[in-house]
């Protein structure tokens, strides 16, 4: 079967009115109308999170107890307040950029590494912060593609995190070449088994993959404890913390620059494994068909499209996905996993996904951002005693505004933008 | 008396096209003025700029005598002009009267909801007009016809005497069209001026007192029911001789491409929707299946097409067993399937013209290698397919919402057209199309059944079934009452059957 030309002229019908907005054609123009809702969410956010430094400050506290007396005063550490607190935020998840500048001529005038991998350190730190986001936002942002909610990201994490642990001190003689990417691969279908346990409850009962997936969690997490507490602990059962033995070092995902610089080749794996996504959905047949069910599942079937096969597919590939995040952990960073290695990878990744509209640049964008954020936030604590979990609120906010980008437009006046709203998620309705 | 309202010289550009070219209209004092026109012929935007929803470039609105500026519907609103969309925008889960005072609540306290007496206005209108419409009935529980009235009472709760209603037709069964003709006259008896904006030559015969017909933004006349026929006004909005009813040669009838033997499918509810059907539909005749919709027309296409388990029976087409194959298979048997409801079912509206064009052969060569995706090839074949089946849109990559319904419906047809088939179902094919693309839809379908395809044409409106059809079966509660020759069949004859009343079983009306 193939097309069969035909070669009669067709009537014409009347003139094309302009029934809906004419399309965007300015690519320029459309990334600019995506991107300003995701940084005016952030700007927001950060507005509103440091009403809760504020909060959350004695000294601020106090001087607005005498806020009558002398308002001046009150105002004036508010202001300090909050200014520490994010320029602690910012030289921790970027650096200093006078002294990396600085860093660079030293480099370039005298070959000397130390200021280099001191300027650079913040920078370095929130690209490994990104590694696992990315993975993570990929594997919800696919799984969105097809409508379906995967909250089960981050017990894939640690599936991903044990298998790849288990296979990584396992196996013991294998050289570099064959034991990492057996390493990943493991992990991978690891992940993807995890997932497609709800694709497939979904697909043959229409059992709603939200509550499948985050019970899923729940039997991934207790598993993962039963396992660092026993055959897995190292030291066995006359260990001591519930961490796991090393991997070897033919497991290891390399890392490009002397210590203490933590930056591996999971990051670079990652950004290729975005690339992938991203010719996987818009460049095969089976990535045209995942989106198909996602964007209209009856057309889908009218096409002749198996939802059911869709549905495993993109569930088993989002696990697969959010294994790697954490198989890239245990090979990159750590070489081992412990217990509650994650800090909530796959949670945050559901915001990422959607901040990121669900496409693959957008998540690498928005895991940038997270990751920059999280790794910020640590330097936030110390040096400025701004307590850690005001990224979290940060980062809820982004999703609320995110979510809901009606609230933004309304704050700053903004007028909707030509074209489509993608809808990304089916919601209930199933 | 000066008219309720006057456009002078209304202009309106969008890039690309002139949608108003210096537009005179004027409505009188109650009167009901009928608005025709192709889809994208420009009355919409012309309403729309009357309702404030668009800023002509050009050109002067006068209301009640006096130069108006309509920067929104606000400005609309409060001199009096209240529009009814195609699309409703009413909340589903909200109250008619929480419906209705959406935009203008009624406080008591200056906090609370006051329900009450916005729903004892909305009864003294719906007593006033005569229009039936449940203050405390919930929206997503009242039927198309029940919705309308609601978005008809949203514009007399604020105090409009010009009602526009765009297309208010097209969702309606007929009895529902009737009801809203008698509210359209009560409401003009008590000093609303309408305009209606439609294509539909016969309703609007019907109702209007005067007809403008547009066509490519310009008025091409203003005329009187009396003064003209259905022929005149459809050669005003297209521009050439429409042939309304279709000329076809005698069917030359090959063999039995589709058999259905007792054929039983359940509906959502669980009952029998098709129940003990058997028909067959031979290669080079249209079939019409005609009927009220709602007799199990839907079940069987589905059942017929993959998309619904079929409980019982047998379906085979070119002797092949296909009563529980998958959807694919049945497509690539060589069927093809027009759905009832292009939007929901036949596109994905958020794709490219060129994604739907390809959307169940995008698997196969040239637009597959394997698993890869060749877009140069889906590329090449939308360009060629849109240009044999002159679809207007910007471009193939041009996102498929953006056509009018005519063209989405050419889109469906060109894709199901560009690979051989041996039997095509079209369900409603037409459905709110205007005339010259149903037009272009009906000589599609003869030209196919002139191949040599078996047509199955399942569709409630009458008029197409007895124009198109070579044999006319009748489908009344999931079976079949009887077929008859197209040839020779009546409404008369059509509408006993279609009500269940076989022949010889006539009764006496009560």
């Amino acid at each position: 079967m193939g097309i069969s030309v035909q070669t009669e002229i067709q009537p014409g019908t009347g003139r094309e009115g302009p029934s809906a907005q004419p399309p965007a054609r300015n690519t320029g123009g459309q990334v600019l109308n995506a991107l300003s809702i995701p940084v005016l969410a952030l700007f927001s956010a950060l507005v509103i999170s440091a009403f809760f430094i504020l909060a959350s400050d004695p000294v601020v506290l106090a001087a607005y107890g005498k806020f009558l007396l002398s308002p001046g005063h009150a105002l004036a550490v508010s202001w300090k307040e909050v200014a520490d607190a994010y320029t602690a935020l910012f030289l921790g998840a970027i650096g200093n950029p006078a002294a990396m500048a600085g860093a660079i001529r030293t480099y370039l005038a005298t070959g000397q590494t130390n200021g280099l991998i001191q300027a650079f350190y913040p920078l370095s730190e929130s690209l490994v912060s990104a590694t696992p986001y990315i993975f993570a936002g990929l594997a919800v942002a696919l799984g969105f593609k097809c409508g379906l909610f995967n909250i089960g990201a981050e017990g894939q994490i640690y599936i991903g995190a044990l298998t790849a642990a288990f296979v990584g001190y396992t196996f013991t003689g294998l050289p570099w070449i064959i034991h990492a990417p057996l390493t990943l691969l493991a992990a991978a279908l690891g992940g993807a088994v995890w997932a497609g346990i709800p694709g497939y409850l979904k697909a043959r009962t229409g059992a709603h993959e939200v509550i499948n997936t985050m019970m899923m969690n729940y039997v991934a997490f207790n598993l993962a404890d039963f396992l660092l507490n026993g055959p897995m602990k190292r030291g066995g059962s006359t260990g001591f913390i519930p961490i796991s033995r090393d991997i070897q070092a033919s497991a290891y995902l390399p890392k490009f620059f002397p210590d203490p610089i933590r930056l591996h080749a999971g990051f670079l794996v990652a950004l290729a494994v975005a690339v992938g996504v991203y010719l996987f959905l818009w460049r095969t047949t089976l990535g045209f068909e995942l989106r198909t069910v996602g964007a209209n599942l009856r057309a889908a079937k009218y096409a002749g499209i198996s939802v059911t096969r869709n549905f495993i597919l993109a569930m088993a590939l989002s696990g697969a996905l959010a294994a790697m995040a954490g198989a890239g952990e245990v090979m990159g960073v750590n070489h081992n996993i412990a217990q509650g290695f994650s800090p909530g990878y796959g949670y945050d990744s559901i915001a990422l996904a959607l901040m990121g509209g669900s496409n693959p640049l957008g998540v690498v964008l928005a895991a940038l951002l997270f990751g920059a954020l999280r790794n910020g936030a640590t330097d936030m604590q110390a040096l400025a005693g701004i307590p850690i979990d005001i990224v979290s609120i940060v980062q809820a906010f982004v999703i609320m505004f995110v979510a809901a980008p009606a609230i933004i437009r309304w704050i700053y006046r903004l007028k909707a933008g030509g074209g489509f709203q993608a809808i990304f998620t089916r919601g209930w309705g199933g | 008396m000066p008219p309720v309202f006057e456009l002078q010289g209304i202009t309106k550009r969008f890039p690309g096209v002139l949608a108003n070219d210096h537009i005179h209209l004027t409505l009188e004092e109650g009167e009901i003025h009928a608005l025709l026109g192709e889809n994208g012929a420009g009355k919409t935007t012309l309403m729309n700029i009357l309702y404030g929803l668009y800023t002509a470039d050009e050109g002067k609105i006068l209301v009640h005598g006096s130069e108006a500026k309509i920067a929104s519907p606000e400005d609309a609103i409060r001199l009096g002009i209240g529009m009814v969309h195609q699309h409703f925008m009413l909340v589903p889960p909200f109250t008619v009267t929480e419906n209705v005072m959406l935009g203008v609540e009624s406080l008591h306290h200056g906090l609370f909801l006051d329900r009450k007496s916005v729903a004892r206005r909305i009864r003294e209108i719906a007593e006033q007009y005569g229009l039936q419409v449940d203050p405390a009935a919930r929206v997503q529980d009242l039927s198309v016809g029940a919705q309308q009235r609601v978005e008809i009472m949203k514009i007399l709760y604020r105090h409009a005497n010009i009602l526009i209603l765009d297309e208010p037709t097209a969702v309606l069964t007929p009895q529902e069209v009737e009801d809203l003709f008698k509210v359209i006259r009560e409401l003009v008896a008590r000093g609303v001026s309408v305009i209606f904006i439609s294509h539909k030559l016969k309703e609007v015969m019907e109702i209007a007192d005067r007809i403008t017909v547009l066509r490519d933004g310009k008025v091409v006349g203003t005329t009187r029911p009396g003064d003209t026929s259905l022929a005149t006004l459809a050669r005003m909005m297209v521009g050439r001789e429409v042939i309304l009813t279709v000329d076809k040669a005698p069917a030359r009838v090959g063999p039995v491409v589709l058999e259905i033997k007792d054929l039983q499918v359940r509906d959502d509810r669980k009952q029998l929707a098709v129940n003990g059907l058997s028909l067959q539909v031979r290669a080079g005749e249209i079939l019409g299946v005609a009927g009220v919709q709602g007799n199990g027309q839907t079940e069987l296409v589905e059942g017929l097409t993959g998309l619904r388990p079929v409980s019982g029976g047998q379906v085979r087409i070119l002797g092949h067993d296909t009563t529980h194959s998958s959807p694919r298979r049945i497509l690539e048997q060589g069927i093809a399937h027009i759905p009832e409801d292009r939007q929901r079912d036949g596109l994905v509206l958020t794709y490219p013209v060129a994604d739907n064009l390809v959307l169940n052969t995008y698997y196969l060569p040239p637009f597959a290698r394997g698993v890869q995706l060749r877009r140069g090839a889906v590329l090449a074949a939308a360009e060629q397919l849109v240009h044999q089946f002159d679809i207007r849109t910007p471009s193939v990559l041009a996102l498929t919402s953006g056509l009018s319904g005519g063209n989405q419906q050419k889109v469906i047809v060109a894709r199901e057209f560009s690979r051989p088939i041996q039997l095509l179902i079209a369900s409603q094919p037409t459905r709110g199309l205007d005339v010259g693309s149903m037009e272009y839809i009906h000589q599609r379908l003869v030209e196919k059944r002139d191949q040599g395809c078996a047509v199955l044409l399942v569709s409630p409106e009458l008029d197409e079934i007895m124009s198109l059809s070579d044999r006319i079966a009748v489908m009344f509660r999931g079976q079949i009452m009887g077929v008859v020759s197209g040839a020779a069949a009546t409404p008369e004859q059509l509408g006993l059957l279609m009500a269940g009343i076989r022949p010889g079983e006539e009764r006496v009306p009560a």
